[in-house]
């Protein structure tokens, strides 16, 4: 899960808060939203596309809200005028009544959830196909600085708390708030002189309630950056289990562990606790609310300034009066964790994406025939594809801080192969990565057939350059569609064809299921160099008119490397190839040998020139034969 | 599932008979509320009797607070218990998962070992301190009003026998349905998970194949399966709410109208009436609270079940807990296989290694060599019984690897997998793992044995710069070397290295290699490689094929007898000459 590849090379710029570990996957990272409003404003946005759904969700739970308020208000009639004159005709009609009343309620109650839960889980769905969309646009840039943990995290935490505040905590505080003044109202209208007593018990229970809920939310918060510490250790030591194994390094896990368990444990018992004893506290004030209004009402009655009916319905009443303020307690935690995560989200949302200024489109020429040939193209004019490619002047820098790369001029004509050599951290996988604008250069140029790559749509720019990176990575799919992820139209055969001339099919018809087995966790039952004897095939079917192999066969055992060389040659054929290897032998037949060394440029030349001049490369190929 | 879980919460074994206790004074005490206001409405108020009213009254009021105490404490029980459950689980399963054997793992994936380490036990663990707090409290209250409404009038009472039955089979049938529809939302959000995270992982092979609106399209997928799950889970459970609430209206209606008949008739008192609705309305809220908590049971069923699989898992691996072990030092790192086969799966028959035969002595460097897949690293990841052999044996220094106690064994070990993982810490930290006792002198020796003390005084912080996760801020040959160090700082008998060294480059490896003869005269080193270049004055060559051993020798032996090597060698040469 933690990016451990795609990491540049950037040692002298480490960065500062790395101590900790992130909150990862299953954290519920927990803060006070910094701007509470706009998000708020950015939330409602997103409900808002529900905004006619949304007010007949706030008119239902008015309905049902009302309807509970008029049963027990019903109380009052039902007894002074039915039950104790005894009229039981009238008490007959009066139930049907209240038997409608009942039923508009839990049909207003079902209508108003049903909605809700659509509501929430197509806002949630919503948001996150745009934070997924977003993702897509991010520069890599992005990927290097933060975790995949905190990136997962806004899918899973950050959009369950979103939901689960939408669900419940809106409807809920909206209904506690009607339920709450429709009380109050209803209580004044039965008898103002015993709505004081319920009045000082209200108040009360709000400061109580607020005190707890703010000693609650501090201690909620502590366990959740524990509880975020601790998954990021959990993460972290769970993905290098098997270095833990190999380093008998259990006890020394397990100790670390049982400390940070513990102290999420001590923070979550007391954040539990204050917003556990909310309950009781808040229902037995109630429930003294209750006696007292029980005391008041009865000696008021008996002194004949109130009437039986009416003390059972205030009865009622002061009993439901506390339970919006522990409610509204209740959500608030729930409403401030969601801001929170919505903030995170919107985070992500407004960072810049990939610039991409470029108007020139990359269109197919003759589809009909055999040879596929391609054109730049503006508007007006089209020039066709060669694989021209130029640096000039190219300086780069990851951070703005410390040069990468220095005054890189290079060229590579049509269909040549040019090499790239140098030492680990020398600069060679990031020139490729400026071609393909996974990175954008700070100085300089680079241009492709004459026009600057900044000019190029970004799409059409990277459809016409092949790519088999350093790192493999394959899909959780079959064989075949990974094969296919080159080119989404190619046919079957066209795959195993490509299959082929990788030199994979031998291995892949050994599989299970052939090409239609499934590959899991990144191809985790694959050895590596079968991986990269796919994303070769992979390549394969995608044809492109450049080409950039970086490390290419690494992982392959020489020998077939060598089987697969027809193919690989096959592959490189009449394209601009750019190759990045260690194994100098895969290279000697490269039209020009670049090397380099602290991001400059030191030696260029062929293979042989290279190693008359007798200057690194020299060292670095007799090195790499001292011993024969 | 209850006799599994028990073990982690027997620490609080005190707290769950006291809770409880709690519980049943705080209910008592509310419940006995309406009781006593029926006496200020039937006895006080008709014999206009202030001072019973307001002495019934206080009793109220005491009971209210007797009841706030017993409430909070049950609070403060149920929390400290059910957190340290969560803590005890937690604890259990990561031992657990310390004690694995990497089949065991590669079983279960780290993704989703990770996730059940969080999300599944956060899920029980509130799951338990709802239950705590309400499964005793719903039933204690269910009783005593039942009990309550029974003495008051027991007609009446028989309303209540009709109702509580239909409720119950409500709550039954629409709790057997969403378990299954819960679990179904689970997988679906696993999915949607998956999707991201592979996203993330291979970022640079979407956007290098322009697949971004390929890859949304496919997230949207998952998106909407999850939201179709998510829908039918959640439209079903919401129909239990005003299910409930129509039977308890339903009820209320139903005793108003017979008691009320009663009243009429003077049967029954007015303030029993409305203490009588008030108990229904309880014994109904209490029922409400039961399927709540059932509900979160079917929910954390499908977690439950994950945690319970990983705790259940018998490590593969098996320690023989005996045996001194004879440090036999004339024969330090002396490895031999004998007839060692070995499969991944134990039904299948398709042998990963296939009866290999081969001895190392002390102090040899043995050096392997194959194809893609024949079984190299699966090899080398025999002998520190990172996984059992399926026949054979495997004996260090003389004794089988199964009989030394499983540190003493890794202790004699140095290995640097294929794939690299370093700790957040700093690089001392990490150097560390080799040897806790290790000086700056030693660390600094091994560090520039592999060569790798140059970039690490080259950071401003030197040895005590952080790495951010997993060493975010190293290229791969800088991480490479730094894990040579680590392996090389525990002073190994055995030093494995798979192919440790394809992110550095040709003259670093051959400083390397200097380094591990001059440095190392005493340990067996095993070394999988690519290049022939990197193992040519190795003592021994393994030429392995498709799991078999087809070459055993040195190099020039090797080259004049053996097609297969030839042919690596050839695949070097033929462009180099």
């Amino acid at each position: 899960m933690a990016n451990k590849k795609y990491r540049q090379p950037d040692p002298n710029n480490m960065p500062k808060n790395h101590g900790g570990p992130p909150s990862g996957p299953g954290s519920h990272g927990f803060r006070k939203p910094k701007n509470a409003k706009k998000t708020l404003k950015r939330l409602g946005f997103y409900i808002g596309k529900s905004k006619g759904k949304l007010i007949i969700v706030f008119l239902l739970m008015a309905l049902s809200s009302v309807s509970m308020l008029v049963a027990s208000y019903f109380l009052k009639p039902l007894i002074n005028n039915y039950i104790l004159p005894g009229n039981f005709a009238g008490l007959a009609r009066a139930l049907v009544f209240l038997s409608a009343i009942a039923l508009i309620g839990a049909a207003a109650t079902y209508l108003q959830n049903k909605l809700m839960i659509g509501i929430a889980q197509r806002t949630t769905n919503t948001m996150r196909k745009d934070l997924f969309a977003k993702m897509q646009t991010l520069p890599l840039r992005y990927f290097d600085n933060h975790t995949h943990g905190e990136l997962m995290s806004r899918f899973t935490n950050d959009m369950d708390n979103i939901y689960m505040a939408l669900e419940q905590s809106l409807v809920q505080l909206f209904s506690s708030a009607v339920l709450f003044v429709g009380t109050i109202i209803l209580m004044l209208v039965l008898s103002p002189l015993l709505f004081i007593i319920t009045a000082v018990l209200l108040v009360v229970m709000m400061l109580i309630s607020k005190t707890l809920g703010g000693k609650s939310r501090i201690h909620f918060q502590q366990q959740q950056s524990n509880l975020g510490i601790l998954n990021g250790f959990i993460e972290e030591s769970i993905e290098g289990i098997k270095e833990v194994k190999v380093f008998n390094h259990e006890q020394q896990m397990r100790e670390e562990f049982y400390e940070l368990n513990n102290n999420y444990r001590n923070s979550s018992i007391k954040a539990s606790i204050y917003a556990g004893v909310i309950m009781p506290i808040m229902g037995n004030l109630n429930n003294i609310s209750y006696a007292a209004t029980a005391v008041f009402g009865g000696v008021l009655t008996v002194m004949g300034r109130f009437d039986i009916g009416s003390l059972a319905a205030f009865l009622q009443f002061s009993r439901q009066a506390g339970q919006p303020i522990s409610q509204i307690t209740a959500q608030l935690n729930n409403v401030f964790a969601a801001l929170a995560g919505a903030e995170r989200i919107f985070e992500v949302m407004d960072e810049e994406p990939e610039t991409d200024l470029g108007q020139i489109r990359l269109i197919e020429l003759n589809c009909e025939q055999q040879e596929r040939s391609w054109a730049w193209s503006d508007g007006q004019t089209q020039t066709p594809l060669l694989g021209n490619v130029r640096f000039n002047n190219v300086n780069f820098s990851y951070d703005d801080k410390v040069s990468v790369l220095q005054d890189i001029s290079l060229y590579a004509k049509p269909g040549q192969k040019i090499a790239f050599v140098g030492s680990t951290g020398a600069g060679k996988t990031t020139i490729t990565n400026l071609l393909n604008r996974f990175y954008e250069i700070q100085e300089g140029q680079i241009t492709y057939d004459g026009i600057d790559i900044r000019q190029i749509k970004k799409d059409d720019l990277r459809h016409s350059l092949g790519m088999v990176l350093q790192d493999t990575h394959l899909f959780t799919d079959t064989v075949m569609d990974n094969i296919r992820y080159g080119r989404l139209d190619a046919s079957d055969e066209d795959c195993i064809a490509a299959a082929r001339a990788a030199g994979a099919d031998g291995f892949i018809r050994r599989l299970p299921q052939g090409y239609q087995t499934l590959l899991r966790g990144d191809g985790a039952n694959l050895s590596q160099g079968q991986r990269q004897l796919l994303a070769i095939a992979r390549v394969y079917v995608s044809d492109p008119p450049v080409m950039i192999l970086d490390e290419a066969t690494s992982s392959i055992d020489t020998r077939t490397e060598h089987l697969i060389e027809q193919g690989m040659d096959g592959l490189m054929e009449g394209r601009t190839v750019f190759v990045i290897a260690h194994r100098l032998s895969t290279i000697r037949n490269s039209k020009a040998i670049i090397v380099l060394e602290h991001g400059q440029i030191i030696e260029r030349g062929n293979h042989q020139e290279l190693l008359e001049h007798q200057g690194r490369y020299y060292q670095l190929y007799t090195g790499q034969h001292e011993l024969e | 599932m209850i006799k599994k879980f028990y073990p982690f919460i027997k620490e609080y074994k005190k707290y769950l008979i006291l809770g409880p206790l709690c519980v049943l004074i705080e209910v008592i005490a509310e419940l006995l509320m309406p009781y006593l206001m029926s006496k200020i409405v039937d006895i006080g108020i008709p014999a206009l009797d202030n001072g019973y009213i307001l002495h019934i009254g206080i009793i109220m009021a005491v009971l209210a607070i007797i009841a706030i105490a017993f409430g909070c404490a049950n609070m403060f029980f149920s929390s400290k218990s059910s957190m340290g459950f969560g803590a005890n689980l937690r604890r259990a399963i990561f031992d657990k998962v310390q004690d694995f054997s990497f089949a065991n793992i590669d079983k279960f994936s780290t993704a989703s070992l990770v996730t059940r380490l969080t999300n599944d036990v956060y899920q029980i663990q509130s799951t338990i301190m709802l239950t705590l707090r309400l499964m005793v409290r719903a039933p204690l209250m269910f009783i005593c009003a039942l009990v309550l409404t029974l003495s008051i009038n027991a007609r009446l009472a028989s309303i209540i026998c009709i109702s509580i039955p239909i409720l119950l089979l409500a709550v039954y049938l629409i709790l057997r349905r969403a378990y299954g529809l819960f679990q179904t939302m689970q997988q679906k959000l696993d999915n949607l998970n998956g999707k991201v995270q592979e996203n993330l992982i291979g970022i640079r092979v979407v956007k290098s194949f322009v697949r971004e609106d390929y890859e949304k399209d496919k997230f949207q997928q998952a998106n909407n399966a999850l939201m179709r799950a998510g829908l039918r889970a959640a439209g079903l459970v919401i129909i239990l709410f005003p299910i409930m609430m129509l039977i308890l209206n339903g009820t209320t209606i139903a005793t108003i109208w017979v008691g009320g008949n009663m009243v009429g008739v003077g049967s029954m008192g007015t303030g029993e009436l409305i203490s009588f609705v008030s108990y229904i309305f309880q014994i109904l809220i209490s029922l409400m609270m039961i399927s709540f908590v059932f509900m979160m049971l079917a929910r954390s069923k499908a977690s439950a079940i994950r945690i319970i699989e990983v705790l259940d898992t018998l490590p593969d691996i098996v320690e023989q807990q005996q045996t001194q072990v004879p440090v036999d030092n004339k024969e330090r790192g002396k490895i031999e296989f004998r007839n060692v086969s070995f499969k991944y799966n134990r039904n299948s028959d398709n042998y990963v290694i296939n009866n290999i035969n081969f001895t190392a002595r002390s102090g040899e460097v043995i050096a392997i060599v194959g194809a893609t897949g024949s079984g190299k690293t699966t090899l080398v990841n025999l002998i520190p019984r990172l996984y059992d052999v399926s026949e054979g044996q495997i004996l260090l220094n003389g004794m089988d690897i199964r009989e030394y106690p499983l540190a003493t064994l890794r202790q004699q070990i140095g290995m640097v997998l294929q794939k690299n993982v370093l700790f957040s810490g700093t690089i001392r930290e990490n150097l560390l793992w080799g040897n806790q006792e290790a000086n700056d002198e030693v660390i600094s020796m091994a560090a520039q044995a592999a060569q790798a003390e140059e970039f690490i005084n080259s950071f401003p912080g030197g040895y005590d710069s952080e790495l951010g996760q997993s060493g975010v801020n190293l290229s791969g040959g800088q991480k490479q070397r730094l894990c040579i160090a680590r392996a090389m700082l525990k002073d190994p008998a055995v030093l494995i290295l798979d192919d440790s060294t394809s992110a550095v480059d040709s003259a670093t490896e051959a400083n390397l290699r200097e380094s591990f003869h001059e440095d190392f005269k005493d340990t067996t080193v095993i070394i999988i490689a690519q290049r022939i270049s990197s193992i040519v004055e190795a003592d021994k060559i393994l030429v392995l094929d498709d799991g078999r051993l087809v070459g055993f020798g040195n190099h020039q032996q090797l080259l004049t007898e053996n097609q297969i090597y030839r042919e690596i060698y050839n695949s070097q040469q033929e462009v180099i000459a």
